[in-house]
């Protein structure tokens, strides 16, 4: 579904981390060029 | 041959000392960087301060003092901050002290000269002091009579780096200089931050030991939790932040270690705890929380946006005992403790798989036999306005969708599960503090008067932060009956 796309993974900790973001969308095909967990509290 | 009898730790009392900090502000991470760059931010900050009675009212707040239970949240109207009755400054589980009186506390806790005070405020701070039931006369003595104004100027402009101290109004009443004239990790804000650290959950201490009667010199062994990094330049973070504060608290008879895990270093400590009280090593250990200065005000532009008071204004240190069973303490179960492994996974479904399905599978148990989970804890009025969300209920969201994934409730079931076995955010955005801590105060005592039979407490660290690891992680714990 994403063959061929770029993605940045940004995600948050008590969300949807960037790590789990990254494995679904290379999983879809895509290239992740950034991948970030952040941390809003 | 037999395996050894372990003795079974209990958690005997935790206590919590909170002080108001408006002042300080201006001091936190995201303030201090605003104020630099932009004209303006500092007064626009300073206007939307709360005045001592309102923090110290502040129904959030009276719940982390014991003074009502979480639950009762539920049914308060929000803005808390404009329905809350009128407070004691004093409850079951702790203090709130008003930011003169932390002040006169910041220059009791320091040992090296840092903290100057104006003259004339430290004679307020030693009239405020003088009558606190936790305060001696050494401390006092500690305290002095502070320094002309003139002395105050001539450091602040001195050789050696410094960071004026202020009260909400904008007075100006202090200072504190720098450890050395260019060490990064001796910076002025950075031994505030510290210093902050250490008289808050030296506080939080005084309060647990007086509080159950216990002699300060019979405890073992003190865990420090926080998220501070105490040291120089050769030793980043070297830490021990844990015997300072024993010694401010007068366990002369203790030494301690600092366990650090971002967030969920408390849990961490509790754990570590109670294995050395089962192995005999120690008898008494107390695990102590520092405040996080550096997160005041971390949300103030959602604050100013939503025209409502800065309420990440609250410093907050803990004080937790882990002994021997003495037959009526709540049990800190070991066996079980929920891992978030290497190898588990960074989604939240894994995550809470190991902190909340495998530990409970381990004893045969299902989610609904745990009558309350503490997770992250913050107060939904302090993360929402800047976009944050209501972080407890995103938690109990995930462990009620777990509940139904094992075909225990019903998927239209999650919200009521989330209410009845979860809990409404509380707790100032005080890092470590918040995660699952703020719950364990009144979980003692729903487990001592038969409201509840387990609690189980768990909390995640954002390891990710300090760029060693793309990891979060997480521990947790059963606290239960002692039946």
């Amino acid at each position: 579904m994403l063959k061929g796309k770029k993605v940045i993974a940004l995600g948050e900790r008590d969300g949807i981390q960037g790590g789990a973001i990254a494995a679904c969308a290379r999983a879809a095909g895509a290239e992740v060029v950034l991948e970030k967990t952040y941390c809003f509290v | 041959m037999a395996p050894r009898v372990l003795r079974q730790p209990v958690i005997r009392g935790a206590r919590f000392f909170l002080a108001h900090a408006p002042g300080l502000v201006r001091h936190g991470s995201k303030p201090s960087r605003d104020i630099a760059v932009a004209a303006g931010v500092e007064g626009s900050i300073r206007a939307a301060l709360r005045p001592w009675e309102a923090a110290r009212d502040y129904a959030p707040n009276q719940v982390l003092l014991g003074a009502r239970h979480p639950d009762s949240l539920w049914d308060l109207p929000r803005p808390w901050f404009e329905a809350s009755p009128p407070g004691d400054r004093r409850g079951p589980h702790g203090e709130i002290a008003p930011e003169e009186e932390l002040y006169g506390l910041l220059k009791i806790g320091d040992q090296f000269d840092l903290v100057q005070l104006e003259a004339d405020f430290a004679e307020e701070a030693h009239g405020a002091l003088a009558t606190h039931p936790l305060i001696a006369k050494s401390d006092l003595e500690a305290l002095g009579s502070g320094l002309p104004e003139a002395a105050i100027e001539e450091r602040l402009g001195g050789p050696v780096p410094a960071a004026p101290l202020h009260l909400r109004s904008g007075r100006r009443i202090g200072c504190i200089v720098a450890g050395h004239e260019v060490d990064q990790t001796l910076a002025a804000d950075v031994l505030l931050e510290n210093l902050a650290a250490k008289v808050t959950a030296a506080m939080a201490l005084r309060a647990l030991l007086a509080g159950e009667g216990i002699d300060p010199g019979s405890v073992d062994y003190v865990i420090g939790s926080g998220e501070e990094a105490v040291g120089d330049r050769y030793q980043r973070g070297g830490g021990n932040l844990a015997k300072a504060v024993a010694e401010q608290a007068g366990c002369a008879g203790a030494t301690g270690v600092d366990v650090k895990g971002f967030c969920c270093g408390p849990i961490h400590a509790l754990a570590i705890a109670g294995s050395l009280v089962a192995s005999g090593v120690f008898s008494r250990v107390a695990v102590i929380g520092g405040c996080a200065l550096a997160k005041l005000g971390m949300k103030y532009q959602g604050h100013l946006r939503h025209g409502q008071p800065i309420l990440e204004d609250t410093l907050v240190g803990v004080a937790l005992l882990v002994e021997g069973d003495d037959g009526q303490s709540p049990r800190l179960r070991l066996d079980p403790i929920g891992r978030h492994t290497v190898a588990a996974g960074s989604s939240q479904k894994a995550i809470f798989e190991a902190l909340v399905r495998d530990p409970l599978r381990a004893l045969g148990w299902a989610f609904r036999d745990v009558d309350k989970y503490a997770t992250e804890l913050h107060n939904p009025e302090l993360t929402e306005p800047s976009g944050s969300g209501d972080v407890p209920l995103l938690n109990y969201k995930v462990i009620g969708s777990l509940a139904a994934l094992a075909r225990e409730i019903a998927p239209a079931e999650v919200p009521g599960f989330a209410r009845a076995h979860g809990l409404p955010g509380f707790s100032p955005t005080q890092g470590h503090i918040a995660s699952a801590i703020p719950f364990l105060a009144h979980a003692l005592d729903g487990l001592r008067s038969g409201r509840y039979r387990r609690t189980l407490f768990l909390a995640k660290g954002s390891l990710f932060l300090g760029r060693m690891t793309q990891m979060a992680d997480g521990i947790s714990m059963i606290v239960e009956r002692n039946e």
